[in-house]
């Protein structure tokens, strides 16, 4: 299964890349995005307002209605039991106390669970949405610690909770494999990132770090990471005839309902899964076990189901961020110059799944360098699948990368910011592709010059106030670029200049309805009151992932290409009398509620008044974008200058951040209000990647032992001092509306912030993350 | 023991109480009743107040005040995020103080006062706290939300009444309404998607505290 | 959760009878601890005693100038107490240390005190422990330690006792007042409450089946510098990986009581005696006989930098 997978990626990654040499030298308009997007000229419209989230009036009274919260009539309260150990086959499982507890309607487990196909695993497929390509419940195998082996469904929750604690499981183990040191030990293997290769190499970079003048050399590490989205993962689920509704806490329903619908070997269409709400994602609110459980269960018992995670369920059964062991080495010249520049590692992952940590992204389009070499290899651990979280990759790799540029810098004597100047490039060094847009520099001044950089103590461990040492950090924040293939909107214009967008997507606190709202309304020169923006269903046009910061991409192209389509519709509609006779497409633009000729305004008519004449209540188009092959002719990503002021306890160790400052260059920022929001959001899942988060994993028995928001450490109100946030708002002329997506960038570059802060404050290099105050003793 | 008398029962309570079996008559006091018959069905009956609506139920023993709210009332504005007091997601003010409803059983709350999200204010008639929240940006996937809501209006009201903090310096004198009172007492209250910063805004907004 | 019967307890002595007639009864007061348990099936009554209602929840000056705590005072109202801010600033402060304000208002005198650990293996009912299923084992000692004890450990447990209140309750020697079944009454001294794990970990306080906490009784104020340092992974709502309660008299006398480092709040009066020769020498015979693991070694550290702290306050 592994070499197949490995050779399907191998195949999917030669196609691209040599469509890539293609793309790379074709002419910039042949690109979308080759002409900028007309709306990056609207400079006082709706887009980059400080507009208050339009769902705001229902997340707090309580009335967003979350997966969970759907009522269904006869629902049946459904609850998993998870197994014990790492890895072998269930003997037995006894399940008679259980199905004989009261209250309780059925027990589900390998025997009598419905046949399924096994999922699609993430990334094998544009609509694959699995964790793994494990058997759900088919078997008697057991995979890893917390697979779920059986689910009981009984009247109430209670009933249900109850009657799981008497299954009673025996297993026969297998050898294990879960100690990430002796897997890599046992020998490593070379990794593939979306059919790619992790591996760059640009000269000889061994032999230009030992000649180097300059050079730091160091291993860091960090742990598994859980999302830990405050709503737990839920699913409510019926079938009615062959139809299957899934009411999800999804970020991605169109990839859901197309896997789940090949795991029940049924038509796409008969799975509609809806997602009005989620509370919280960060890359873990995606298809795991517990949404096909729900619905085999359904088919069981023939009720609607709901399943409710519990919180030492969800550490079970959805998959987190990986470990990582990565090594930073850096040579220079006296004056700074990257000689060498080398970033290599492991990561752990599984057999059943295709994700490794790629931590060297950040590497390949941050700095220039004469040389480099950039590698992840991979292990396999017995373990639950590992999974995308916040910014994979470039959370953590900038962790390391960032340490060991303060470590240079150090070694160098020169000022941190100074260094990273120093090695700006001119184009991406691994690819050679330019930059669509890249103003670091600005960020950078900007934030410096905020954040009072120059009072920073350049000799660390001298400022003290009472018992706290205090000290200034900084780290660059990069994140890429992406817009995924699939999108598509529609869009429903009324006589009554009312407008509809239809699309697949999704809202988990990035404001998509509200910012949605402002760019369709400024698009179409409406109101932003005449629009509704309707998503988080799968029966909607697009196939969108909210995922990689793409989402806002995928969108805004989906609702350009939407867009022309209307206006080609509306420009053939109007006909010869119309001011807009005999006018392309091309030429025309939408303005108070009606088109006009691009360049000359006067040149007008209403939506109404053209729909009128030509007898119509409303018109209707749907269209999807073109291919994203941008993202192959250009360098396309955000950037951050990161700013941390900490302070650590001279007496007891403890690090608490004080002052912290983003300063951001992510290309036009659509609403001031929300992008602040999740910028402060990220960075803030910065700070517990930095001092507190780490999912224990026992590796004697591949158990997670802390899954709970007690023991797993997340940041309180307590932890997070005042966050600053600004940006360049410099538009990319290449992307939908010139803006790129903003959560994931903060996260980034925030934990080397942190740690460089602490070696600022106290001497001491921090390169195990998370920073615990028993490091700093 | 609150007295019912002041209280209208409603159509909605009617309903439940009957969706509930037994119709009780008033908020009696004195012992709690068993179920007769069935000793494996645990069940009691209870009389507490939400929002001002009075609601009789027979419940099992182990339903919690938020599995009672969420699945028995169908108020789902109060969520569930660990279920174990951990997270501050299903705060809920009763009798007059903040508290997890995933952490006590519904049946120890008879006579009770349990105000919700809902009881503070619904679209169009927001509480202003709620009106803050909006202003602000308190919130991005806003799941976390309404216990923060009802935290933030119990913060202001034990920074009133004199109740110290982890961060008050001098106990014997009054607390002080600071950021960092706000921000120690609100730690109960997890938000992952991280308003935090925002949140604070708008609690000492509505505080009426200096910026 | 187990299923149980419920009953609200109607006098004291009915409480008592009644868990005293049913092996598998607990009393419920704010439930924080235990119903968290309860979901689990680490705590697995069949019959809860709801004795909210039996007006301990008062507090009120005693005859010799000291305080009597009735079991059921919340969490907060102790903290927020005039006469306990004033004269037992340690409590106050050790209570607001702990937990969430929403846990503080439910949480009683009483339930603080019989707090059980956070140990992650006693919490998962899946693996071994011997606090939890005596004679299984413990996996912690080669496992997660770091928030381990260090002291009066055994090689059956090494768990901590999680209250920040009990230290405090230590360090200012306060008095557990029971009711036991037959209806006779005892004082327990919080010296006497609490065991060390030994070979018999689910064994944790002196209570006899069925006895009942009636309130804790406080000595008269003693005077003295009250301080109660918390150190923690979070700044807030984190259990303590060291506290240190003190109270320190002007000539330099006074009492430590140490949390985060044993099975029970740890206080030896031999330490106490040294406090004016400074943090060294108390920790020195107060962990003289420390066995940390690997993971939490740093402790032993700790404990003699806060305290060397909290001394440095004092004279402040």
């Amino acid at each position: 299964m592994n070499i197949i997978e490995d050779a399907k990626q191998a195949v999917q990654g030669l196609v691209q890349g040599a469509m890539a040499k293609a793309v790379a030298l074709a002419p910039d308009s042949w690109m979308p995005g080759g002409e900028p997007d007309p709306l990056i000229r609207h400079q006082h419209g709706h887009v980059g307002k400080p507009l208050s989230r339009i769902d705001g009036p229902r997340k707090v009274t309580g009335s967003a209605t979350f997966s969970a919260e759907f009522p269904v009539d006869g629902m049946v309260y459904a609850a998993v039991v998870f197994a014990t150990i790492a890895k072998g086959r269930l003997v037995e499982i006894d399940t008679r106390s259980a199905e004989a507890s009261p209250g309780v309607i059925s027990v589900m487990t390998h025997r009598n669970a419905p046949k399924l196909n096994p999922p699609p695993v993430f990334m094998s497929s544009s609509k694959a949405a699995g964790g793994d390509n494990l058997p759900i419940m088919q078997d008697d195998r057991i995979h890893w610690n917390g697979q779920p082996i059986a689910v009981v469904l009984a009247e109430s929750q209670e009933f249900a909770d109850h009657a799981a604690s008497l299954i009673c499981a025996t297993y026969e183990a297998d050898v294990t494999l879960t100690n990430f040191a002796v897997a890599i030990a046992k020998g490593t293997e070379p990794s593939l990132f979306m059919g790619q290769p992790l591996h760059n190499e640009i000269g000889d970079a061994e032999k230009a770090l030992k000649e180097a003048p300059v050079a730091v050399d160091a291993t860091y590490r960090t742990p598994r990471h859980n999302h830990n989205a405050i709503e737990l993962h839920a699913v409510t689920v019926a079938w009615t005839g062959d139809t299957l509704r899934i009411h999800d806490a999804s970020q991605l329903v169109a990839h859901t309902a197309w896997s789940v619908a090949q795991m029940f070997g049924m038509d796409e269409k008969q799975v509609v899964v809806t997602s009005p709400f989620v509370g919280g994602g960060f890359g873990g609110k995606c298809l795991w076990q517990h949404q096909v459980l729900a619905a085999a269960a359904a088919k069981i018992v023939g009720r609607p189901v709901r399943l409710v995670l519990s919180r030492e369920g969800v550490y079970r059964v959805v998959g987190g961020r990986t470990l990582t062991e990565q090594r930073v080495a850096l040579g220079a010249d006296k004056h700074g110059k990257f000689k060498a520049l080398i970033h290599t590692g492991v990561i752990a992952k599984t057999p059943s799944n295709i994700l490794p940590e790629p931590f060297i992204m950040p590497a390949r389009s941050a700095y220039a360098s004469e040389t480099m070499l950039l590698d992840v290899q991979a292990v396999e651990l017995d373990m639950l699948a590992n999974t995308f979280m916040r910014a994979p990759g470039e959370a953590v790799g900038t962790f390391a990368l960032e340490s060991a540029i303060d470590e240079l810098a150090d070694a160098l004597g020169i000022d941190p910011i100074e260094l990273r100047l120093r090695n700006e490039p001119e184009k991406e060094p691994t690819s050679g592709l330019p930059f669509s847009s890249r103003h670091v520099v600005e960020a950078w001044k900007m934030g410096a010059e905020r954040f009072g950089w120059d009072q920073r103590s350049v000799k660390p461990g001298l400022v003290r106030d009472g018992e706290w040492l205090v000290g200034l950090g900084c780290a660059t924040a990069t994140y890429p670029y992406y817009r995924m293939p699939g999108g598509a909107a529609r869009i429903t214009l009324t006589r009554l200049g009312q407008a509809t967008v239809d699309i697949a997507a999704h809202e988990m606190g990035m404001g998509t309805a509200t910012v949605q709202t402002q760019v369709v309304a400024e698009r179409l020169g409406l109101s932003l009151e005449a629009i509704t923006f309707n998503y988080g269903d799968s029966t909607l046009p697009g196939v969108v992932l909210a995922g990689g910061s793409q989402q806002t991409a995928s969108i805004g192209a989906s609702v350009i290409a939407a867009h022309r389509a209307l206006v080609k519709e509306l420009i053939k509609i109007a006909g010869n009398d119309s001011p807009l006779a005999g006018l392309k497409p091309d030429e025309v633009a939408s303005r108070d509620a009606g088109l006009c000729k691009a360049d000359d305004p006067s040149r007008f008519e209403t939506y109404a008044s053209i729909l009128e004449r030509a007898h119509r209540d409303e018109i209707r188009v749907e269209a999807s974008p073109p291919d994203p092959l941008e993202t192959m002719h250009w360098s396309m990503h955000s950037h951050g200058a990161m700013f941390c002021e900490v302070r650590v306890n001279a007496v007891t160790g403890e690090p608490r951040v004080s002052r912290f400052l983003g300063s951001f260059d992510c290309g036009r920022i659509l609403n001031s209000k929300t992008a602040a929001s999740q910028f402060r959001g990220g960075i803030i899942m910065g700070l517990g990647l930095a001092l507190m988060e780490e999912t224990q994993f026992d590796e004697r028995y591949g158990r997670i032992m802390n899954p709970s928001l007690s023991e797993y450490h997340v940041p309180v109100h307590m932890d997070v001092p005042d966050i600053d946030v600004i940006w360049t708002d410099i538009p990319d002329p290449h992307t939908p509306m010139g803006a790129h997506g903003v959560g994931e960038i903060g996260i980034t570059g925030t934990a080397a912030a942190v740690a460089n802060a602490i070696y600022n404050a106290t001497g001491k290099r921090m390169r195990d993350l998370p920073i615990t105050l028993d490091k700093l003793l | 023991m609150q007295t019912s008398t002041h209280l209208e029962i409603s159509r909605r309570d009617l309903l439940i109480s009957s969706a509930a079996t037994v119709a009780v008559t008033g908020v009696a006091g004195g012992a709690i009743a068993q179920s007769a018959g069935n000793d494996m069905v645990q069940t009691s009956k209870v009389s507490f107040i939400v929002n001002g609506d009075i609601h009789n139920m027979k419940l099992d023993n182990r339903t919690t005040l938020l599995d009672a709210l969420r699945e028995h009332l169908h108020l789902t504005g109060t969520k569930k995020g660990c279920d174990h007091g951990q997270c501050g997601a299903c705060t809920v003010i009763v009798d007059g103080r903040r508290l997890n409803a995933c952490l006590t059983l519904a049946i120890m709350q008879e006579g009770r006062r349990v105000t919700t999200i809902e009881g503070l204010g619904k679209p169009g008639d927001l509480h202003p706290m709620q009106a803050a929240f909006i202003k602000h940006d308190g919130f991005q996937c806003g799941y976390c939300t309404p216990g923060q809501i009802c935290s933030s209006v119990a913060v202001l009201e034990e920074i009133g009444a004199n109740i110290p903090s982890h961060v008050t310096a001098d106990l014997t004198s009054p607390v002080a309404l600071t950021a960092a009172e706000v921000r120690e007492r609100m730690s109960g209250n997890i938000c992952r998607c991280g308003a935090y910063s925002n949140i604070i805004d708008a609690i000492s907004d509505v505080g009426g505290m200096k910026a | 959760m187990r299923p149980f019967t419920f009953e609200r307890a109607s006098s004291i002595e009915a409480a008592a009878k009644s868990a005293a007639s049913n092996s598998q009864a607990k009393f419920i007061a704010g439930g924080t601890n235990l119903l968290d348990l309860m979901k689990l099936e680490i705590e697995t009554p069949t019959h809860l005693i709801d004795v909210n209602g039996l007006g301990l929840d008062k507090i009120d000056a005693t005859p010799d100038g000291g305080l009597r705590i009735g079991a059921l005072v919340r969490n907060t109202d102790l903290a927020a107490h005039q006469a306990v801010r004033r004269d037992y600033g340690l409590l106050s402060r050790a209570l607001v240390a702990g937990a969430s304000g929403q846990l503080r208002n439910v949480a009683t005198t009483a339930g603080n005190l019989l707090q059980r650990t956070r140990c992650p293996y006693f919490y998962d009912t899946n693996m071994p422990c011997n606090k939890r299923q005596l004679g299984s084992g413990c996996s912690a000692i080669d496992g997660f330690s770091r928030q381990h004890a260090i002291v009066g450990v055994s090689d059956s447990c090494i768990a901590t006792h999680p209250s920040d209140m009990a230290i405090a309750m230590q360090a200012l020697d306060a008095t557990v007042e029971t009711v036991k079944p037959d209806g006779s009454s005892r004082t327990i001294p919080i010296a006497d409450f609490y065991r060390l794990p030994g070979d018999t970990p689910h064994i944790e306080s002196a209570l006899e089946r069925g006895e009942f906490i009636t309130g804790v009784l406080l000595p008269p104020p003693t005077g003295g510098k009250h301080i109660y340092r918390k150190v923690r992974d979070r700044a807030s709502y984190a259990f303590a990986l060291v506290s240190v309660g003190v109270v320190i008299h002007p000539d330099g006398t006074g009492r430590v009581a140490v949390g985060g480092v044993a099975h029970k709040p740890w206080r030896i009066g031999e330490a106490d005696a040294k406090m004016q020769e400074g943090a060294r020498a108390v920790v020195g015979t107060l962990l003289a006989n420390a066995r940390p693991t690997e993971q939490n070694r740093f402790k032993v550290d700790l404990v003699e930098r806060t305290l060397g702290a909290v001394i440095s306050e004092a004279r402040g």
